[in-house]
């Protein structure tokens, strides 16, 4: 039976280089994706391509296309990425002409485009599906509105010759389900084998996390060597069936368990786990271990895929200030809470004009709450104040009235910080299939 | 007992929703999980943070339940007030949950 080996070269944007470079020089691969496009990722971009329309694609970029498309040229490795955000085109021209510098043979380079669906959501009565408003209830603030295509423009790529897939928005299993359809022409309308290779997908997306990374709790589950992390391969064979493995001597390690945390990963309902290529269904999913970091995956399916792709819609939501300073030693509890107090009644004696607050002590309650908080006295806290306003100008009165506490707060107050920033947030709403119409525009370096 | 001396956890993050994967370390616990983590549970550990519904999906085939947790995050990841906007950190808060019983107190076959 035929099989492909697909590395994981990235689980987000700002993930380490070098494991791609392991995957490319030692892991026998055919295919290297790198998955690196967050939810809100796209509408930063888009803001950034609206200043200069040569920029809105990954800023990391270049620094990982240097560091692997030589060796992937020389080898014949396949990239598909999602490094395009707001504008694959420029993407693709940027790797092209690194490519050149770098005195490569000719590639081939694709960018896919039309997941940009601006234009047919703005002022639209879609509805926002996380909280009651519509497109036009959201007006000017919108942002960008892109659309999760599926792997079927990513696979023409390919079938087309493409080296390197750059795309924007798309499902992140789409990336790893494309070269399994162009490499066994699956159909696309076989939607159990469609649903094992999400399952593929999903696994491999977050690079790491299924290799040993976000696992570790010593004494409980031991990793090693989480410095020198190996990145995951799927060897994929032509009727679905997954084996998950890593780099000999890389660290980490592949298992039953990390396999499982991964799969239950960012997933609701598991029969129902919606792709714009299927829904797919990993409720009789089966995770076996045949050998030392090597682990079987195998029964994902699925049904139909839905009439409707996903929409991310990047909106100005509100503006966030936040002020921090430290307390510590005997009664630095009380101490930190008298600041607390202090803010509180500063924000309201000032005006200070915020529609939501927070007063956390970092180290007591800060994650969970005061009835999950800390029980014990703990040696320092860090205070910390937030609030949600509506203009810049009051959330920087935020930081400011925590900074005060220097000279006018409870005694021994250290390391004051404070931010203010805008808040770019994502929402989404359903758009018919038909709304959105992908291409593949090629890129000769 | 603790939960985390039978199962482990990872949470994800989808918008304003949160879910939490309990995993048994051995299929034979799994019947512990089944009767001890219920969604009531759950729901009133996270009392202060999870504003709406609990919901438990089971997978016998992993030994695994998964709970999904609405308006869970502060009105969303990209906009949320808190220090851990993904709450990554809850799973570990789960796993501090108190489990009654012995293991193999059950003869249920998961």
């Amino acid at each position: 039976m035929r099989s492909i080996r697909i590395g994981s070269g990235a689980g987000y944007s700002g993930d380490r280089i070098e494991p791609a470079v392991e995957l490319a020089e030692k892991g026998d691969i055919q295919y290297l994706v790198f998955e690196c496009l967050g939810e809100r990722t796209v509408a930063l971009a888009q803001q950034a391509r609206m200043k200069n329309p040569d920029s809105g694609f990954d800023p990391l970029l270049e620094e990982r296309m240097r560091a692997v498309l030589p060796i992937c040229a020389a080898k014949g490795i396949k990239i598909v990425t999602n490094m395009g955000a707001a504008n694959p085109e420029a993407a693709a021209r940027k790797t092209a002409d690194i490519a050149k510098a770098m005195g490569l043979p000719k590639l081939k380079i694709a960018a896919i485009v039309g997941d940009d669906v601006l234009d047919a959501c703005k002022g639209s009565d879609l509805p926002v599906l996380e909280f009651d408003s519509t497109m036009r209830g959201l007006g000017n603030k919108v942002l960008s509105a892109n659309a999760y295509l599926g792997a079927e423009p990513m696979a023409a790529a390919l079938k087309d010759g493409a080296d390197v897939v750059i795309t924007g928005r798309a499902s992140d299993p789409a990336l790893f389900l494309a070269p399994m359809i162009h490499a066994f022409g699956w159909s696309m309308t076989d939607w159990n084998l469609l649903g094992q290779g999400i399952v593929v997908g999903h696994l491999l997306e977050c690079a790491g996390q299924i290799t040993g990374g976000y696992f570790a709790d010593p004494g409980f589950k031991d990793v090693e060597g989480l410095a020198r992390l190996g990145f995951p391969i799927g060897e994929v064979s032509e009727d679905g069936t997954l084996v998950v493995t890593k780099v000999d001597g890389s660290g980490g390690e592949v298992s039953a368990r990390t396999c499982k945390e991964q799969l239950l990963y960012e997933v609701h309902d598991p029969r129902r786990y919606l792709q714009p290529d299927v829904v797919a269904d990993f409720s009789q999913v089966r995770i076996e271990e045949i050998g030392k970091d090597r682990v079987r995956v195998t029964g994902g399916q699925g049904t139909q895929r839905p009439d409707t792709l996903k929409v991310s819609v990047g909106y100005v939501d509100s503006y966030i200030g936040e002020g921090q300073i430290s307390y510590a030693g005997p009664n630095a509890v009380a101490r930190g809470r008298l600041a607390l107090d202090i803010v509180r009644e500063r924000l309201k004696l000032t005006g200070v004009a915020t529609t939501e607050t927070r007063f956390d002590l970092i180290g007591v309650d800060s994650l969970h709450g005061q009835s999950l908080g800390a029980r014990s006295e703990p040696y320092e806290v860090r205070v910390r104040v937030t609030g949600r306003t509506d203009t810049l100008r009051e959330a920087v009165r935020i930081g400011n009235e925590v900074e005060t506490l220097y000279t006018n707060g409870p005694a021994g107050g250290g390391g004051a910080t404070k931010s203010a920033r805008d808040v770019v947030a994502v929402a989404s709403v359903l758009l018919p299939r038909a709304q959105a119409a992908p291409s593949v525009r090629f890129v000769e370096a | 007992m603790k939960l985390r001396d039978i199962a482990h956890s990872r949470t994800g993050d989808k918008g304003n929703i949160s879910n939490i994967s309990v995993i048994a370390f051995d299929a034979k616990l799994f019947p512990l999980l089944l009767s001890q983590v219920t969604a009531e549970r759950v729901r009133d550990l996270f009392k202060d943070i999870v504003q709406g519904e609990v919901v438990r999906y089971e997978l016998p085939n992993i030994s695994a339940l998964n709970f999904v947790m609405d308006q869970a995050l502060g009105g969303g990841v990209t906009r949320s007030l808190a220090l851990d906007a993904h709450g990554k950190s809850l799973s570990s808060a789960l796993l501090d949950l108190e489990i009654t019983g012995r293991i193999g107190d059950t003869d249920e076959a998961p």
